[in-house]
């Protein structure tokens, strides 16, 4: 049995198992932990944000002496403090609203333009080109706009001002002051110009190459094409991306603390947009050195927490948008005999051969 | 059921207008181009201009070596000299503490995300927080800081501090573009390793992670390129120095942003004016080298995402 | 509404690289022809040049001519669009738009072209709903969605839509492949009526459905791997079929390969 004649493989000895115990056990434990440890911190990081916020912000919220949701006071110090963010939330969602509705047109046409008018070399360097807007710092935006942009837009405020000046909106300014919620709402609409132009983009994109052959097969121009297949199919994906537009807008800190003229306190509300104002970030911003007591620095918190509260519920429904109406649920039935296979081998067919 | 008009000749000897010149359809058409083009226009004209500005305007003094080599101690604002060092080394130091302190959590979480908690509701809770942390504006985080770092734990303000909120602005960033990266290295890969009897976290370690790194540095790249022109957090989590501070646990800190802002209101005196626009565009190639660096990445990856 | 097509030396080039080589053919009006062939011979490829479908893809391009009734669709000045309108195309996987009715699907293309008039459209969809043996299934919805029909009926759908236009010829590029047999099998009714007006021309894999509803068949093959592909012969289906000229054409039709 022990004999060797040279020729064979000697034998395994018979009592020596192969070992099929665990592999590895203490890397992946270790290993599972940080990776579910860094899950449980993020979860960690934002409850804390939240609690937080909260924590500071109540004490200040209990002893305002005037309505925190529709006063337009704002005097958090001293022993009867009055704050509310009225006027923040008005001069924070007007700018916003109008920066998206200036953007969101010009983002959807550039975004056409990339996917499907663009000669096919030229779309990669130009969606960097507009993706390099989205790098430019915001204090930079803010410098150019006040100096060289905003001069740009007087005679265009003189302009809408004088033909819509009868409704309290457009209200002709006292003075010739450029640093307005118009003015702003421009930058900001250049600012989110570049989100809303990427996220449609891959949207338009990915638009099913047989609903658009579809249409062309029937004579569509390529705007009609465009039309009966594009933008039908691209529309929520659309609304979301404007949405998300505009939770950025609402967020904008540092263009818009360089851009708006602060009003004057004892100045009766102008509900203008060309007027000056400020948003909660801005104000929170250009209060910094305020913050010297736990009540005075709540006051700002408080006005921080609903800011995010507003960008939270506007991003939700961006993503709302696009779960519940996107393009997967005109999806047809499934066909009966489900050939696949057979439509990929097409494909490839109908391209190389 | 209506029947079809009565058989034609097969040869009608009618001719048919096939050059599409004429009509309401080409004329639409051709002003719907004009109208796509016009706002691709629209659109280039403010990066031009800010760029040509910011170029024009800022390049002298970026020329001067002791622009990178010196920083604005004793220089006020009439006076010329000086450099920046100080403004562009605060900016570095608090964006590297940042990236230290997110990247590993970003991408252990995206690891979580893709490779353990696929399906599970834990996960998606995680993943609903992210989202959650994605839309914090960064004054809010900045705000959050604030109210943990100095009103509650009453330490001063200085430049980790200022680090903190950023990593609050990074996280979710660098952790959703790993996610994807990693989502995108295919299952057999993992499963050949598997198949190998290699261990799940060496795995990861050794095959997911190094397939999908050109794009995870890329997510990291492009991270960094947003913290560094974040200004609202040195706002109001650090004070503006002059002075080259280079401890971010003590004292107020200088950084491009806040040098941009500290004389945007001298822009009358020519030599604030320099200053401010150097900054500028100091502050610009940074992140634009950034942010090219990181495309430049992806190009050469092994994984591309689209 | 039926014409003749008559094709000389085509040649289909995408970028440097022949895919189909030196075709020439006359397709017959009111009549079906059916292109047959090997999987990636170019039947597809030459199909789509017919109403200038290939140019949605860069770098695809032609050289030859392609005559319908004495006008060369390649001819300088001719708009490829307009062209559409008179070739019409189905599909293999069925296309309707998915976020119109049925009504606006049959009628896309009229509406393209301009017709409003209610009453018009109206008898228009009507009529081609008929023409495409679908009206008894759907008059009582025609404001549905045209998505959630079955996969044969969407077929038929989009045969109305093509229908419509009324086109001179009609071009389909394996309309029954992603259908199950019975739906095939009503297709195949449907083109048997609809080459009393139209002139149709069918690409197929399934050398079975081109012997049942041709009158024409083509048969396409590559000389080798990378080369590009050809006509290797065409004629009368029952001759094809029966007693084909060339070899190749007979080791396709009894199966030696494909």
């Amino acid at each position: 049995m022990s004999s060797t004649d040279g020729t064979a493989p000697p034998d395994r000895p018979a009592d020596k198992k192969m070992d099929l115990g665990p592999v590895g056990h203490l890397g992946d434990r270790l290993f599972a932990a940080l990776a579910r440890g860094s899950g449980g911190l993020v979860v960690l990081i934002v409850a804390f944000v939240g609690i937080f916020l909260l924590a500071l912000a109540i004490p200040a919220l209990a002893k305002d002496q005037s309505n925190f949701l529709f006063s337009r006071i704002w005097e958090p110090g001293g022993d009867n403090p009055r704050f509310g963010i009225a006027a923040l939330f008005y001069t924070t969602m007007i700018s916003s609203i109008i920066a998206m509705a200036i953007a969101v047109p010009i983002a959807v046409g550039v975004a056409l333009f990339t996917t499907y008018y663009a000669p096919k070399r030229l779309a990669s360097p130009v969606s960097h080109a507009i993706d390099l807007l989205a790098a430019v710092p915001s204090i930079i935006y803010g410098l150019w706009a006040i100096i060289f942009f905003a001069p740009i837009l007087r005679p265009v405020i003189n302009g809408l001002s004088d033909a819509l000046g009868w409704i309290p909106l457009f209200e002709k300014p006292p003075t010739d002051n450029v640093g307005v919620v118009f003015t702003a709402s421009v930058v900001l609409a250049i600012m989110i110009l570049p989100v809303v132009t990427a996220i449609s983009r891959e949207i338009f994109a990915q638009t099913p190459t047989t609903h658009r052959e579809g249409a062309l097969a029937l004579g569509a121009t390529r705007w009609e094409m465009i039309r009966m297949a594009v933008l039908p199919y691209g529309r929520s994906g659309v609304v979301s991306a404007s949405m998300l537009g505009l939770g950025r807008a609402l967020g904008e800190t540092v263009a818009v603390l360089i851009i708006l003229s602060v009003p004057n306190g004892n100045d009766p509300w102008d509900p203008s947009i060309f007027a000056g104002g400020e948003t909660f970030a801005s104000k929170i911003a250009n209060n910094a050195a305020e913050f010297d007591t736990p009540e005075k620095t709540g006051a700002y918190i408080a006005a921080g927490l609903v800011l995010f509260v507003v960008t939270f519920l506007v991003n939700s429904a961006a993503r709302l948008i696009v779960a519940r109406s996107g393009p997967g649920n005109k999806r047809p039935r499934k066909v009966r005999s489900d050939k696949n296979g057979a439509d990929k081998a097409a494909q490839t067919e109908g391209a190389a051969s | 059921m209506t029947t079809l008009a009565a058989n034609k000749p097969a040869y009608d000897g009618t001719t048919l207008d096939l050059t599409g010149k004429s009509g309401g359809r080409a004329f639409r058409n051709t002003l719907a181009t004009v109208l796509i083009i016009l706002c691709f226009l629209i659109a280039l004209v403010p990066l031009l201009w800010i760029l040509w500005t910011v170029i024009s305007k800022g390049y002298n003094l970026l020329l001067d070596g002791s622009w990178w080599s010196e920083s604005q101690r004793g220089i006020t604002v009439r006076r010329v000299g000086g450099g920046a060092y100080h403004a562009i080394m605060g900016t570095l130091i608090m964006s590297l503490i940042c990236a230290v302190i997110a990247v590993p959590i970003a991408i252990f979480g995206a690891v979580y995300l893709v490779e353990y908690g696929k399906g599970t509701r834990a996960a998606k809770v995680v993943s609903f927080m992210i989202d959650i942390l994605t839309g914090v504006p960064s004054i809010v985080a900045a705000l959050f800081i604030y109210a943990v770092w100095i009103t509650i734990l009453g330490l001063n303000r200085v430049g980790f501090a200022v680090s903190l909120a950023l990593v609050l602005l990074m996280l979710p960033v660098v952790l959703r573009s790993t996610e994807e990266m990693l989502k995108l290295v295919p299952d057999e890969l993992r499963e050949a390793s598997y198949a190998l009897g290699v261990p799940k976290w060496k795995t990861i370690l050794k095959v997911v992670v190094p397939t999908a790194f050109g794009g995870i540095v890329t997510g990291v790249m492009l991270g960094l390129a947003r913290v560094m022109g974040e200004t609202a957090p040195l706002l109001i989590l650090v004070g503006y120095s002059k002075n080259i501070n280079l401890n971010p646990f003590d004292g107020f800190m200088g950084a491009l942003p806040t040098m941009i802002n500290q004389d945007r209101t001298e822009l009358a005196l020519q030599p604030a004016a320099d200053r401010v626009w150097a900054a500028a565009l100091t502050l610009i190639l940074l992140v634009m080298l950034l942010n090219i660096l990181a495309r430049l990445v992806a190009r050469f990856s092994t994984i591309k995402s689209k | 509404m039926a014409k003749r097509i008559e094709v000389s030396g085509l040649n289909v080039y995408y970028g440097d690289f022949k895919a189909v080589e030196d075709v020439s053919m006359t397709i017959e009006p009111r009549s079906v022809t059916a292109f047959i062939g090997p999987s990636g011979c170019g039947k597809s490829t030459y199909l789509r040049t017919l109403n200038r479908m290939h140019e949605v893809l860069p770098g695809a391009r032609v050289e030859g001519k392609v005559v319908l009734d004495e006008q060369d669709l390649y001819a300088p000045g001719i708009d490829p669009v307009a062209v559409r309108r008179v070739v019409g195309m189905v599909f293999q996987r069925p296309n309707p738009f998915p976020t119109m009715s049925i009504f606006d699907n049959v009628a896309s293309g009229l509406k393209l072209n301009g017709v409003k008039d209610k009453k018009k459209l109206t008898e228009v969809v009507e009529r081609s709903l008929h023409g495409a043996n679908l009206w008894n299934e759907v008059k009582d919805r025609l404001e549905k969605p045209g998505a959630g029909l079955s996969g044969g009926q969407q077929q038929r759908l989009c045969i109305a839509r093509a229908i419509a236009v009324e086109p001179e010829v009609i071009l389909m590029d394996e309309p029954c492949s992603a259908l199950d047999p019975i739906s095939t099998l009503a297709i195949e009714d449907l083109i048997e009526k609809l080459k009393d007006k139209f002139t149709v021309v069918i690409v197929t894999h399934n050398m079975q459905q081109a012997a049942r509803v041709s009158d024409q068949t083509a048969f396409f093959n590559l000389a080798a791997t990378g080369k590009p592909g050809r006509l290797i012969e065409m004629g009368a289906t029952k001759q094809i079929f029966s007693n084909p000229t060339e070899k190749a054409t007979e080791d396709y039709i009894t199966g030696r390969f494909g």
